[in-house]
């Protein structure tokens, strides 16, 4: 299911990009960055700091900033920070939306709807009503929805941050397997400094508003991750460092 | 807006704390719904027959055949003569087929003027005064134009159904076409989504609920618009409207009685049909945004 080779290695560049929204809040004070295939690049930073402005300008539902974006890619996926399901549609037929408002023919739809539906441990829930569904498995259904589109580039907008620790870690194991497994190039937010360190190739991270980019740091662990990484003194030591910036950062 | 309380639909049991020891408390409760429709009809019955055999002279001092005792209205309504049978259940036929055409029309007028006010904040702006206003105009004024136009019999009393049950379609129609979340309306202009696809796949299904409610109160209302447009076209076949006002001007009391029954019946045959029509539609999934 990976997506077709690109010849561009880029999957989403921001050049020079700021915004400020018509009430004059500055959103985004010149913000450059790329996300290359093959990377998982996380954004980490206070509160209304524009986090998630940077993942609405990448996927075009909010425009009027200034500078460049490219998205190099078609098929995007998008994981808001509610799962926002449409309660009156089936497990099975919400993880079919997006792909239905591409145009994907209907036996295609259900063939991907059964292999994500798999893929993310809801085969068995494919009949059941959201309102039916915990909390982690709303999110993995609203994971689902955008893996039958087969991103090259996914974005995910603090997708864990109303679920309970053990929850969110499960799905951080999870995410870190779909990710090397499908193969999409990944900008995730997040508030967590372990979730950030434990997904991520490269963690950036921004200052409150106007949200600049203030530091970037490399995560180099292999993955497969193993679920003890967290513990590991590498890892320790490199969220220590996270920790420091993030607290210039909120300065 | 026009509101009213979920009918009818049955109410979950809480699983409150205690559960334990509720087994004899659950069983208690579900004695007393059962009991309490039973408990309100008796004292409906002998609140009718206080008055009826007594308040109606003792306290009001009027003459007892105004109001009389229910045994005598089921009798003469319904048992004791085939031809006032006869004439009942015609009439209240007549009035279901006006009543659901009416309400048809009204359902269809109002559904698409509503995803018409959807589509434009000055569509809205332009046309929902015109939608209270036929909602606030009495519907005497319109009689003698409808008359003249349509005729003194049934497309007039059908006419009559849809003035008086359109608003309330159109006004919850278009609160749950705009009542789709934001999040939700992300999903498909992400996707670049069609207007059509947005109109059919979020905000019809997201306005069902409250489309549901409207058509409860316009189910009732246009009963309400078949009766009294009997009263003001009175050529054709009598609906069961004409026979409540014949009955009255002859003094037949029980009679009169009996058709207002019928007419009541009808009502609510009509409202626990959108009821049961409503949870086949979405009892599946509604219960969730309910109980939010």
């Amino acid at each position: 299911m990976a997506p077709a080779a690109h010849a561009d290695p880029v999957a989403l560049r921001f050049d020079g990009v700021s915004m400020a929204f018509p009430d004059g809040t500055r959103a985004l004070d010149d913000v450059s960055f790329e996300v290359r295939r093959g990377e998982f690049v996380t954004i980490i930073g206070p509160s209304g700091c524009g986090k998630s402005t940077v993942l609405r300008l990448a996927s075009g539902l909010l425009e009027g900033a200034s500078g460049t974006i490219t998205v190099a890619d078609e098929n995007l996926g998008y994981v808001f920070q509610d799962p926002t399901l449409l309660p009156w549609r089936t497990v099975r037929r919400n993880v079919e939306l997006f792909a239905e408002l591409c145009g994907v023919a209907k036996p295609e739809r259900a063939r991907r709807a059964d292999e994500v539906l798999d893929l993310v441990g809801l085969d068995g829930f494919a009949d059941r009503y959201p309102h039916q569904l915990s909390g982690g498995m709303r999110m993995r259904a609203s994971l689902a929805r955008s893996l039958t589109l087969r991103p090259g580039l996914f974005l995910f907008d603090e997708p864990f941050g109303a679920l309970d620790e053990i929850t969110r870690e499960h799905l951080n194991e999870e995410l870190a397997r779909l990710f090397v497994s499908e193969r999409f190039a990944a900008l995730f937010i997040t508030h967590s400094i372990y979730e950030a360190v434990y997904l991520s190739t490269r963690v950036l991270v921004m200052s409150a508003r106007p949200g600049r980019l203030v530091a970037s740091l490399e995560v180099p662990f292999e993955y497969p991750r193993p679920p003890a990484l967290r513990f590991d003194a590498a890892f320790t030591a490199l969220a220590g460092q996270l920790s420091a910036a993030l607290r210039e950062a909120y300065a | 807006m026009s509101a009213s309380t979920p009918g009818g639909a049955p109410r979950p049991e809480p699983a409150g704390p205690g559960a334990t020891g509720s087994a004899s408390v659950g069983r208690g409760k579900r004695r007393t719904e059962r009991l309490g429709p039973f408990v309100v009809f008796v004292l409906f019955i002998g609140l009718w027959y206080l008055v009826s055999g007594w308040a109606i002279d003792a306290v009001f001092g009027k003459p007892s055949f105004l109001l009389p005792p229910p045994h005598q209205v089921i009798a003469a309504g319904f048992l004791d003569n085939a031809m006032i049978r006869g004439q009942m259940f015609e009439g209240v036929w007549l009035s279901a087929q006006v009543a659901f055409l009416g309400l048809a029309i009204a359902i269809v007028v109002g559904m698409g003027l509503a995803v018409l006010m959807s589509r434009a904040r000055w569509i809205e702006r332009s046309l929902y005064p015109y939608a209270v206003a036929l909602q606030a105009v009495p519907i005497l004024a319109f009689v003698p134009l409808i008359g003249s136009f349509f005729g003194f019999d049934f497309t007039s009393r059908v006419l009559v159904c849809v003035i008086i049950s359109v608003f309330p379609i159109i006004a919850n129609t278009l609160f749950g076409l705009l009542s789709a979340e934001p999040g939700q309306h992300d999903l498909f202009t992400l996707y670049a989504a069609s207007g059509r696809q947005r109109l059919l796949k979020l905000q019809f299904p997201a306005a069902l609920p409250s489309i549901f409610t409207g058509l409860r109160i316009s189910a009732g209302l246009a009963v309400i618009g078949a009766v009294v447009g009997d009263f003001f076209f009175r050529q054709g076949e009598p609906g069961i409207g004409r026979l409540i006002d014949v009955y009255r001007s002859r003094n037949d009391n029980a009679e009169m009685f009996a058709a207002v029954i019928l007419a009541a019946a009808l009502g609510i045959a009509v409202f626990w049909l959108f009821g049961f029509l409503g949870r086949l539609a979405m009892g599946r999934w509604h219960e969730s945004t309910g109980q939010r």
